[in-house]
């Protein structure tokens, strides 16, 4: 697709200022409606009945007392989800995780729907539900599901000419590693094992569906992708896209977790089924049991390096698990797991592989902080080892511009080195340390995406601005896309009204992950905000009756070139958008992109603990995140992104864990068990901003929504390791897990 | 079930509604009185998006059955504003960027408001214990947290003026 997308180093006004938001007063005041908010006249609630094992043969369901209980308007289970799939295999997978078919595959796995007048009918009319279940031997622990004599997942996966969980093996490297480690001084090795997390977002699943017998529908849904969602939606149910109107609800945060259909089409079925509304909310437990965690991994990972402190090898092993169904976490995992360094010899092997566990969903940079936990972790010991600071370290084996990734592409201009530079320089790494408190830092990187963008700009005759997009607001980029389209335009920021569209009102938009919302709405608002002032440099000239070329815009008005041309002023956005009427009609720009060229993000994080030796609880007492934006368009929002992820990766690092027990049941599908940070637990978490522009995009940005879920893992386990006097690799590093470590070491003198 | 008829004050209007005696507060106020402001984010007292004021007690309001706030008063995050005032705090979240999602915001501003009513001081130890019993899971706390100092000058400020 040809289009301007060179940095053009151009100076900004009101990009890098920081307005209050424009949903900001709906958003104190309890006004901006979620996905749990909306009603509909004559709406059902739903419930789903879950699998309370973790693998089991459905051999028969009796929905018939429920069906005959007064106030039940619609029961369904999987009979009424027939497979229109025609082999798309990933859409089956999805179909199947909505609702079990002849299995359960994990502890939560939906088997049936009740759709009634009210909650408490729904409730009631799933407990007359019977299934009659045939219960199977399980695994949900990634090593074990490896081995040859472990319970099969899935039995049309095959590795090695057998059935196996191994869904996947991928490779990624250059170079000879044998060659490399001969050539080093020193080697380490090292294994590391991470639990499974959450993404943990506030508000739970929950949509509203109509569907009537003209085969028309609507979906109100909280999600990061309202396209995606139709897409998949229609397909699953067989029904016509364009009939399928899909509205993004405000979103309670996302994190990957809502990429993902869980429900929605259980939702449609039950009201295409009675032909009223349906509600459908997931509790808390079903959230945990049954939507979005990210993989559990173990992770082997060997250096080598010089004693001048080159690194001559590095390879690493991955097994991360996807929950029952394939998906490419493990080789996400191995291509993240070098990216951060200039490597002539390194290889990655990940095994994606399958457990009866909730299908894993993407979390924030996904798979990247469990292989940078493993990697991280081992960079500080081979520092250590070899009597070298582990920043100099990093800085002497940092990629740059012209690095070959270990994942394949070259490098153009990245922000490692200046991450490191800037780390090294910050006051944080020069504080005092107490006693039991210890200092880690650590690197990451994310690739970030870019995909297929559309939006709109119109200009109202009084000169507003309705920017429409498709990407959704999940942090506040109404915000940073009204400060473009004002850049752009000339226009002050209180201007723009920017505001998110429905499936029906603009172009297809990818799903909103991959930290692509500011980097391809925001390319594509620059380019509609041309197109439009193209319409209105031509409505000037038509006016001054002069050649198109001789008009160029410049602050927020069309300017008359030349000095044959000197006697005409400037004619303002506003004085030709009332004019428009009479001009040629609607003044509009638009622009469908596919937003190629996002570039690569690295952050560099420092961490500062405090362990009590005695109970093995830790404190993170100081926090600093450094990281490349390519350029901040609004830096409150970056910088409130480069905190959040900071505050998941500690949350990771020490408490957050699913624990499954010998049944396969999961134990703590609670906020009560399953222990996110307060704010009592943290500090506050600093920030630094680098700006080394993306060449490829207009304005130099690059996403900067997940990388810094990336670094926390191994920063805080550097830290912990440090305070601790003993090298953690288990995350979450709790208190009886730390406490264990220190008991060991000392046990061992 | 028969219904349980209760009579209440709520942001300042007297309200009746008729509600199972099962049902929570939280409930009453999305599904019955279209309260739909306090959100529940997980229906166990363990995230606090739910919260109100009952008779001044800050509670989550999923805790609390509705038949329970027969002759009280809820304050809830729909009566924050006084008009088109709004709160310091609303203020301050909003200029401060306290809020990605928002999700969580409701909840935050009710429990700051309810800190600020009885300590307009407070430090930032005490921030950050009297909003322990909200998660958010978007800031990582720290402009919530400079938002609610700020918001507390400002009330400060405001107490001072009547004072004089």
């Amino acid at each position: 697709m040809a289009h301007d997308t060179s940095f053009t180093n151009q100076e900004f006004k009101i990009i890098g200022t920081r307005p209050e938001r424009p949903d900001g007063v709906d958003k104190v005041t309890g006004r901006a409606r979620y996905g749990a908010d909306a009603s509909a006249p004559g709406q059902l609630i739903a419930r789903i009945l879950r699998s309370p094992h973790a693998h089991a043969t459905i051999r028969k369901i009796d929905t018939s007392k429920a069906e005959k209980l007064k106030g039940v308007k619609a029961v369904l289970t999987s009979k009424d989800l027939p497979d229109l799939t025609n082999g798309n295999q990933g859409n089956f997978d999805i179909l199947e995780n909505c609702m079990a078919r002849d299995r359960a595959l994990y502890d939560g796995h939906a088997v049936a729907a009740v759709a009634a007048i009210d909650e408490d009918t729904a409730k009631k009319a799933l407990k007359l539900i019977k299934v009659d279940y045939k219960i199977l031997p399980h695994v949900t622990d990634v090593d074990l599901a490896m081995q040859d004599d472990a319970p099969i997942v899935q039995p049309r996966i095959r590795h090695n000419d057998a059935p196996s969980n191994i869904a996947q093996v991928s490779e990624f490297g250059h170079g000879d590693v044998d060659e490399g480690f001969e050539k080093a001084d020193v080697i380490i090795e090292k294994s590391y094992k991470t639990e499974q997390t959450h993404q943990g977002y506030i508000e739970p699943h929950a949509c509203l569906a109509t569907v009537g017998p003209d085969g028309q529908g609507e979906l109100w849904v909280t999600t990061q992708g309202h396209y995606t969602f139709r897409n998949i939606c229609a397909s699953l149910l067989g029904m016509e896209l364009a009939k399928l109107k899909v509205t993004s609800s405000e979103i309670g945060g996302g994190f990957g977790g809502k990429t993902h259909v869980w429900m929605e089409p259980v939702a449609l079925a039950l009201s295409r089924k009675v032909n009223r509304p349906v509600k459908l909310v997931m509790s808390r437990n079903e959230v945990f049991r049954a939507s979005g965690p990210t993989c559990s991994t173990s992770v082997d990972v060997k250096i080598g390096a010089k004693k001048n402190g080159t690194i001559t090898a590095a390879s690493a092993t991955l097994r991360y698990q996807d929950g029952p169904f394939p998906a490419i976490w493990g080789m996400l995992g191995a291509m993240t797991s070098w990216a951060c360094y200039d490597l002539k010899n390194v290889k990655s092997k990940a095994y994606d592989v399958l457990v009866n566990r909730p299908k894993v969903a993407a979390y924030r940079a996904p798979s990247a902080p469990m292989a940078a936990f493993a990697v991280e972790s081992t960079i500080d010991l081979v520092a250590a080892e070899i009597g070298m600071d582990p920043v100099e370290f990093r800085i002497k084996n940092a990629a740059k511009k012209g690095t070959r990734a270990s994942y394949g592409p070259t490098y153009g201009p990245i922000g490692i080195g200046p991450t490191l530079q800037a780390v090294k320089k910050h006051p944080h790494m020069r504080a005092k340390l107490g006693p039991n408190q210890g200092r880690g830092m650590a690197c990451g990187f994310w690739f970030n995406f870019g995909g297929q963008t559309c939006t709109d700009l119109n200009i109202g005759v009084d000169g507003t601005i309705n920017l429409t997009i498709g990407t959704v607001d999940v942090g506040g980029s109404r915000a940073s896309m009204s400060l473009i389209a004002a850049e752009e335009l000339g226009i002050p920021y209180d201007q723009i009204k920017c505001n998110v569209a429905d499936t029906s009102s603009l172009g297809h938009n990818d799903t909103t992950e991959g930290s692509r919302g500011t980097f391809s709405s925001g390319m594509a608002t620059i380019f509609a905000a041309r197109d439009a002032i193209k319409v209105m440099c031509e409505r000037a000239a038509k006016e001054w009756e002069i050649d198109v070329k001789d008009v160029e815009w410049k602050d927020g008005s069309a300017v008359a070139k030349g000095v044959r041309n000197s006697n005409l002023a400037p004619m303002t956005l506003k004085e030709i958008a009332a004019k428009s009427g009479a001009t040629g009609g609607p003044i509009a720009g638009h622009n469908e992109v596919v937003a190629d060229g996002a570039g690569v993000s690295f952050a560099s994080h420092i961490c500062d603990v405090e362990v009590d030796p005695e109970t093995g609880g830790t404190k993170v007492i100081r926090y600093t995140v450094i990281q490349d934006a390519g350029k901040a368009i609004h830096p409150d929002y970056v910088e409130g992104q480069f905190q959040g992820g900071a505050a998941q990766g500690i949350g990771w690092a020490l408490n957050e864990e699913y624990v499954y027990g010998e049944d396969g049941r999961l134990q703590n599908p609670s906020f009560l068990d399953y222990r996110m940070p307060v704010c009592s637990d943290l500090p506050s978490i600093d920030t630094e901003i680098l700006e080394i522009p993306n060449p490829d995009h207009p304005y130099g940005i690059r996403g900067v929504g997940e990388t810094s879920i990336v670094p926390p893992l191994a920063a805080v386990g550097n830290a912990v390791s440090m305070a601790a006097g003993v090298r953690m690799n288990h995350v979450p590093m709790s208190p009886p897990r730390i406490l264990k470590a220190i008991k060991e070491k000392q046990a061992q003198g | 079930m028969a219904g349980v008829h209760v009579s209440t004050t709520i942001n300042g209007d007297a309200t009746e509604f008729v509600c199972h005696p099962a049902e929570t507060l939280l409930d009453v106020l999305r599904d019955r009185l279209g309260l739909t402001g306090s959100k529940e984010g997980c229906g166990t007292g363990d995230c606090g998006a739910c919260s109100v004021t009952v008779d001044g007690q800050l509670v989550c309001s999923c805790l609390v059955l509705g038949a329970e706030v027969s002759g009280a008063t809820v304050d809830t995050i729909e009566g924050m504003a006084v008009g088109n005032k709004l709160h310091p705090l609303q203020e301050r979240f909003i200029e401060h960027a306290a809020l990605q999602c928002g999700v969580c915001t409701p909840g935050f501003l009710v429990a700051g408001k309810a800190l600020l009513d009885r300590n307009p001081n407070p430090t930032e130890e005490e921030i950050r214990y009297a909003l322990a019993g909200n998660l958010c899971r978007c800031t990582g706390y720290d402009k919530i947290v400079t938002a609610v100092s700020a918001a507390a000058k400002d009330v400060r400020k405001q107490q001072n003026r009547k004072k004089r």
